[in-house]
């Protein structure tokens, strides 16, 4: 398996180039005239988008499936020996065209809807390093290095939430958001030394080598693998620590797009299918997986149902699809997740910049009571909307069908109860999606007073490519019911090893996927005969609601008992330390300390007037006093 | 050498000590009590000089000539010692018209 691939070291220029775009838009910002920012950084991960796709036709004509490359020794202390290095297999590859791909589309975008922001240099900068961080992230050939990229990505997501930092509530967004982070990665650290612990290793080939001579069920893989979990559950933004991540739609629209859709809040499912081969180990972990993938994806499915800012049910649905990633994980469906996540990648970034679109054409408003007719007014967004809408429904043969439809047939092949509750979630989707899309493209148009247009090229040309891709993405992994052959999860196979499960006869799959359609145009129709027909609006705030319709309005209270149980406590003792114990205790004393030496200072300043005669009086008499002190010892 | 090394010997070496610390206290009264810094530096010099009789008495007594060595380094030192004094004691005079000691005071808090 090990052998040298001919110029495989072209990898290093992956995270290179944006680390390169970094270093000029960020040093050289102030120098660069307006738009230059933007066309370097979007040049740079064009260039890395290029390598990564000359990477995948080396690897694939190498006939080889992975292979490391060592950069620098690392940290070489006693028989602790930890390389920084890349390994690139299949499934970083993917990460890899993922992240590149997509984003470098997503940095063209930026320079239309970024440009009247008068930092946009420095907004580029950190989008390079986020683009940076996350390749560390998906490239690293051991834990450690993949805690940089984790870590790094956290970094640049707390930046660029709180771009806009002149209003206090973005800010307080962005260290929510950092927050939550830190909590999951603590989990995630702790995992890292146990692992290291266990294995005396931190690099994936040696811990997996040896964690497959192990046996399923013991409890330092369940730990291990339930600690990571918990860092994943923080970046992937699953209960208990999604609530940061609706909140982080302060940023600027592209920012989440990249970050807060397609690709870093997939950081955890990355990591989780790239541990595959510890959490096979570990039943238990798996079943904790499986039931936070799906409470995530119904709840957040019910949340979305009732928000009203065009980024917020945007933001929900990322938790809930998320949530099918966990669930898709925690069923051992690894190829799967990874594939729904490549999908979501696509047509999320591609609602999220609709949005944006929308967003930009409407001067800033984002409440979807306000919009309406957008139609007509803009009708690539329109179009692309629409296709994205479709893909994220799971309507055949948009991709999300083909990679939603992957798990939920996983879920039957576990457990029929498992189905149903998925497909609940799945037409919820569908509902809030399309109860978005009514309202936004259909019917009159609402706000007096804006005068919506079509955005610049720079704009919908992205949009047009990730429309393609969200139309045609799900032919990567064709299903043999279809005549496919999986090529796909194939393709990952090297590199993950997902459960073999018995595969259900292609009668009932048919029975499933009409079932599922029948239901997701009836809710089709559901939301167009509320929406458009009927024109019915959204509640406005303030009027009155029944109970059921204001605990999902208020998010089913989770950020309020959240700040009851955990902030409210933590800033009345935060409180209670300054009140108390800084003011009363501490200040005293190191006041008195002071206090203490000018007071000596006054008293013995009156030795020092300046006396000659004094001064040598004093020096003789301390020397007699030396010699006296000298002699009677 | 040898002959004056027997005449200093002549002479028992506790005269040499009390002359010495009789020197040397005036010396340090002097310092103490004058207001005049010329007398002070004269005083000054005088502490110098008893100290350099006593090396010298104690260098002939152990026929060691590495204590008259001694003495010549601290005259030569003393000689630069005085160049800054006397310079010092110049500034005094042109800046308080005075070489009262106790006039220079301005130099504290």
């Amino acid at each position: 398996m090990v052998g040298t691939i001919p110029n495989i070291n072209l990898a290093y220029l992956v995270p290179a180039f944006p680390l390169m775009g970094f270093l000029i838009t960020g040093l050289a910002g102030k120098r660069l005239k307006h738009n230059q920012g933007g066309i370097i950084a979007s040049a740079m991960i064009f260039f890395s988008f290029i390598i990564s796709v000359v990477l995948f036709y080396l690897l694939r004509s190498s006939g080889q499936d992975s292979a490391t490359i060592t950069l620098f020794n690392w940290i070489a202390v006693g028989n602790m020996n930890i390389p920084f290095a890349f390994l690139i297999d299949h499934l970083s590859l993917t990460m890899m065209l993922v992240v590149t791909g997509v984003g470098s589309l997503i940095h063209v975008y930026s320079i239309g809807y970024m440009h009247d922001d008068e930092r946009v240099n420095s907004f580029f900068a950190q989008m390079n390093l986020f683009t940076f961080s996350m390749l560390l992230l998906v490239m690293g050939a051991n834990y450690l290095v993949l805690f940089i990229g984790w870590e790094g990505v956290g970094l640049c997501s707390y930046l660029l939430i709180g771009f806009w930092f002149k209003n206090p509530a973005f800010n307080y967004a962005a260290r929510k958001a950092f927050i939550m982070n830190r909590i999951g990665d603590l989990g995630f650290i702790l995992g890292i030394i146990l692992l290291f612990f266990t294995f005396k290793s931190v690099s994936f080939s040696e811990i997996f080598a040896q964690a497959s001579l192990m046996h399923a069920g013991g409890p330092i893989i369940t730990l291990i693998t339930l600690l990571l979990l918990v860092g994943a559950v923080g970046k992937s933004a699953q209960i208990p620590l999604y609530t940061w991540l609706p909140d982080a739609m302060a940023g600027p629209t592209p920012v989440s797009a990249l970050i807060h859709a397609a690709t870093m809040v997939t950081a955890g499912i990355y990591m989780i299918a790239r541990s595959s081969i510890l959490y096979n180990l570990a039943p238990i972990t798996l079943n904790v997986i499986t039931a936070i993938g799906l409470t995530t994806a119904i709840v957040a499915a019910i949340i979305g149902l009732r928000q009203n800012d065009i980024k917020k049910v945007l933001a929900y649905s990322t938790v809930s699809q998320l949530g099918y990633m966990f669930l898709a994980l925690g069923l051992g469906a690894y190829s799967s997740a990874v594939f729904h996540l490549t999908t979501h990648a696509f047509f999320k970034a591609l609602l999220f910049l609709g949005a944006g679109s929308i967003i930009h054409a409407m001067g800033g408003e984002q409440d979807i009571r306000k919009m309406g007719g957008l139609r007509k007014k803009m009708p690539i967004t329109y179009f692309t909307f629409l296709a994205a809408t479709l893909a994220i429904s799971g309507i055949p043969p948009f991709s999300g069908f083909f990679s939603k439809d992957m798990i939920l047939s996983k879920a039957f092949e576990h457990n029929v109860i498992l189905y149903f509750l998925a497909l609940g979630g799945a037409l919820l989707t569908c509902f809030y999606m399309f109860r978005l899309f009514y309202l936004v493209f259909f019917g009159e148009q609402r706000l007096a007073g804006a005068h919506p247009h079509e955005s610049p090229k720079v704009m919908t040309i992205p949009l047009i490519i990730l429309g393609v891709l969200s139309v045609f993405g799900g032919f990567l992994n064709i299903p043999s019911l279809f005549g496919g052959n999986l090529s796909f999860s194939n393709f990952l196979q090297s590199a993950v090893s997902s459960k073999v499960s018995e595969e259900i006869s292609s009668t009932t799959e048919i029975e499933l996927i009409i079932l599922s359609l029948v239901l997701l145009i009836l809710v089709i129709g559901i939301a167009y005969r509320t929406y458009v027909r009927k024109a019915n609006l959204p509640a406005r705030d303030g009027e009155p609601m029944s109970i059921w319709s204001r605990i999902v309005v208020n998010k089913f209270y989770i950020d309020k008992t959240y700040m009851i149980l955990v902030e409210k406590p933590y800033s009345s003792f935060s409180n209670f330390l300054f009140n108390k114990v800084e003011t009363k205790v501490l200040n005293p004393i190191v006041d008195g300390i002071g206090e203490a030496t000018s007071r000596i200072g006054i008293l013995t300043r009156k030795l020092q007037r300046g006396n000659m005669s004094f001064y040598f009086f004093a020096m003789v008499a301390g020397i007699l006093l030396f010699i006296v002190f000298i002699l009677t010892i | 050498m040898k002959d004056i090394s027997s005449a200093i010997q002549l002479i028992p070496l506790e005269h040499y000590i009390l002359l010495s610390v009789a020197l040397f206290s005036i010396g340090l009264m002097g310092v103490l009590f004058r207001r005049n810094t010329i007398i002070i530096l004269m005083c000054i010099e005088l502490m110098f000089n008893s100290v350099n009789l006593l090396v010298t008495a104690f260098a002939a007594y152990h026929s060691d000539p590495s204590g008259q060595v001694f003495v010549f380094f601290i005259m030569i030192v003393a000689a630069a010692e005085v160049a800054v004094g006397l310079s010092i004691l110049v500034m005094m005079k042109r800046n308080v018209d005075s070489v009262d000691i106790n006039l220079l005071n301005r130099l504290k808090w």
